[in-house]
């Protein structure tokens, strides 16, 4: 499909990471500093140089394996730590949220409004440190760059590409069911009210013309929706009202990460299918892995700073509880590489990673690939 | 008024395509085909007249050089005077297989050696036209398939040149009679419109200009064009002139199936707003201009539909799909 899809994948769900543990940090009363220095450390590595090139290379997308491997490296890009159980949450949360905000967005281009509100928002945690700032108004640049020159054809495939890449994924998230913008079938509302995208008319009338353009009947019809005008274009400039909510942070001290996600209502046919088929694309995947984090510059804590795991759940026990139940083939996804606070294990893994300034000498190998399956077998 | 039959249930879902429903009528039998895709798979079936699943069967597109399974973008009946063939098109080719979908008869490889990295590759749009079958590619270029009356020799004849950007959608009619100039229009992401007339080779006879949305869905009836845009409009226009005769506005969203049923002149147009709509299409006697009249309006709840067929030739009932849908809808009129 569209080979432009990536980075608005990346930054989206990217984004509604940064959203939930903003929420979370607060919710469960880690220190402001250190909660700012986590934040940034995820968003400085998000927008690196080195990875946004990588990133905006036209590329396939690839699994769903894969980019939840890159995920959980970026979770643990700082001082946190999360529990599987916990960013299975996480992930699980991110997915569903940028699955609704392109399901409803109202035309095609309008994904770069939805891709804009998350930079604004992640602008907002990030004031105090002007050189991510810097870094992220780069990226907002590259984007405009890019995307600001694509035709309505070439956006409507990168949203589809974007809708098969998130097919049959129907979780059920408690603040959706809330709010009433999922059903309890795991499927999210189509309302058939409110603005029409903007550049479209209002549904209702039939218009006929004679030979020389001029309009000489007009008859309406009932439409069945209760439609209004667009009220204006959202701005695709750096600052600007971008008039579309989809994209903004729905999560604040108000409105909680609900504790409760509902069961996970997947279409398992599907899903099995896909984690039985031996993958032949393994070893491709890998090289992309080994591109994208090699580009991610973790940052190792500097002194003697302590960590701390970061709990999706409210306590404990329902984190280990929902590790328990949860179903075999919604955990098999996971590439098993968890940054652990263990120097040594962190060096092996930086190696892998293809940050080779950790090492003398870079391991001699035909392929980077096999390289890195093998040394995923001697884990 | 319709009301909803008893649902096909799919093994898969379908994807977020357009003109993502193919049916196959057999009255002979007394059994309808139905196409659908899925993604890197299509899924086939037949089915009894009230909706009984007899016999289904999954399709998959050529592997080839590449990281992920190629995904397929159309799978269509075309229904030619000594044969029906099923088409599929994907992002690696055009595969060509007996109305059953059980035996390949036919590979094309979509060549892409000088396109640039960032450009996807792929074969969207079908349609026959006599013995012709003619499909769509990401370039621009209709490429026309001459199709034997049997067996595989199927032979490349002719690529046509008319559009600049992806082909989205294909129709055709039978010629109307001697003077009838036009009976095939092809449509791009643009929304362009090139109409043309089929024969050895094949003749563009005019270009209707868009109007910067893409137009993914096209049908021709009695030499009048119908298209839906994506921003939710349903054009009908002269086919031999270009001329605009009715500009609807049907749909809050993007357009994303149309169907015919030339015997009765019903057009049904579906859009990812949840809607199908029904419109009776007429020639006026007066001016002999195209005419329209909405006749129904049915909504798919929290499904953004992606294909819509008529499931009979009087357009007394249709079949719907919608994307993350594991089953096709089937309405019937009361």
């Amino acid at each position: 499909m569209s080979l432009r899809t990536l980075p608005l994948l990346f930054l989206n769900l990217g984004g509604e990471m940064l959203y939930i543990l903003d929420q979370r940090l607060r919710a469960q009363n880690i220190p402001a500093d250190k909660a700012r220095k986590v934040l940034n450390d995820i968003i400085s590595t998000m927008f690196n140089r080195k990875f946004m090139e990588e990133l905006f290379k036209p590329q396939e997308l690839y699994s769903k394996k894969a980019l939840r491997t890159v995920y959980d490296r970026l979770a643990h890009a700082s001082i946190m730590r999360l529990n599987q159980a916990s960013m299975d949450k996480l992930y699980d949360l991110m997915t569903m949220a940028f699955k609704y905000q392109i399901l409803l967005c109202p035309r095609p281009k309008d994904v770069l409004l939805i891709t804009f509100n998350h930079l604004d928002t992640i602008k907002g945690f990030i004031q105090d440190s002007p050189a991510i700032l810097h870094q992220v108004e780069e990226t907002f640049r590259q984007l405009t760059e890019i995307y600001g020159a694509l035709s309505a054809g070439e956006f409507q495939l990168i949203r589809q590409t974007l809708l098969i890449f998130f097919q049959d994924l129907h979780i059920r998230v408690s603040i959706f069911l809330k709010d009433r913008v999922q059903n309890s079938n795991g499927r999210f509302v189509l309302p058939v009210s409110g603005p029409v995208p903007w550049g479209t008319e209002v549904p209702g009338l039939i218009r006929t013309f004679n030979d020389k353009g001029k309009e000489v009947k007009k008859i309406e019809f009932k439409h069945g929706g209760h439609y209004v005008t667009a009220p204006k274009e959202g701005s695709f400039e750096l600052y600007g009202d971008r008039v579309l909510k989809l994209g903004t942070n729905m999560y604040s001290m108000n409105r909680p990460v609900e504790t409760h996600m509902s069961g996970a209502s997947r279409n398992l046919a599907s899903r099995t299918q896909e984690s039985i088929a031996p993958n032949p694309l393994a070893k491709e995947e890998l090289n992309f892995l080994a591109r994208l984090m090699g580009g991610m510059e973790i940052k190792k804590p500097s002194g003697p700073e302590p960590g701390f795991r970061l709990n999706l759940f409210t306590t404990d026990e329902e984190e280990e509880q929902a590790a328990l139940s949860r179903p075999e083939e919604l955990s098999s996804e996971v590439l098993n590489i968890q940054a652990t606070q263990d120097q040594q294990r962190n060096e092996e893994l930086a190696r892998i990673m293809g940050e080779f300034e950790v090492m003398d000498q870079p391991r001699q190998s035909a392929s980077k690939g096999d390289d890195l399956l093998a040394m995923m077998d001697e884990l | 008024m319709f009301r909803r039959e008893r649902s096909i249930p799919l093994r898969c879902s379908a994807a977020a395509l357009c003109n993502n429903l193919s049916v196959l009528q057999v009255p002979s039998r007394n059994l309808t085909h139905f196409g659908v895709v899925h993604g890197p798979s299509a899924q086939l079936l037949s089915a009894a007249p009230e909706g009984v699943p007899l016999a289904q069967r999954q399709l998959h597109a050529k592997e080839g050089a590449g990281v992920s399974p190629p995904l397929i973008t159309q799978v269509h009946w075309c229904v030619l005077p000594f044969r029906v063939l099923l088409v599929l098109t994907s992002h690696r080719g055009i595969q060509m297989y007996e109305s059953d979908g059980s035996v390949m008869v036919y590979w094309h490889a979509l060549d892409s050696g000088d396109v640039s990295p960032v450009q996807a590759v792929f074969a969207r749009g079908i349609a026959s036209s006599g013995h012709f079958i003619c499909v769509g590619t990401w370039s621009g270029r209709v490429l026309v398939f001459d199709i034997p009356a049997k067996g595989p020799n199927i032979v490349l004849s002719e690529e046509l040149a008319g559009h600049q950007t992806s082909v989205t959608d294909i129709a055709t009619e039978p010629a109307q009679g001697q003077d009838c100039m036009a009976d095939m229009v092809t449509a791009d992401d643009s929304g362009l419109l090139c109409v043309w007339r089929s024969g050895p080779e094949f003749k563009l006879m005019t270009q209707i200009p868009g109007f910067g949305v893409p137009c993914p869905s096209v049908q021709l009836w009695h030499g009048t064009v119908a298209a839906g845009y994506g921003d939710g409009q349903v054009r009908l226009y002269e086919a031999s002139t270009g001329t605009l005769h009715v500009q609807i506005s049907a749909h809050a969203r993007a357009i994303c199936a149309l169907d015919l049923a030339p015997e009765v002149g019903k057009l049904l147009s579906a859009a990812e707003d949840t809607f199908v709509h029904i419109w009776k299409l007429s020639r006026s006697p007066k001016s002999g201009h195209t005419e329209v009249e909405h006749c129904h309006a049915e909504c798919v709840p929290d499904t953004q539909v992606c294909g819509v067929r008529f499931c009979d030739p009087s357009g007394s009932s249709f079949a719907v799909t919608g994307y993350d849908l594991a089953e096709i809808l089937r309405f019937s009129s009361v």
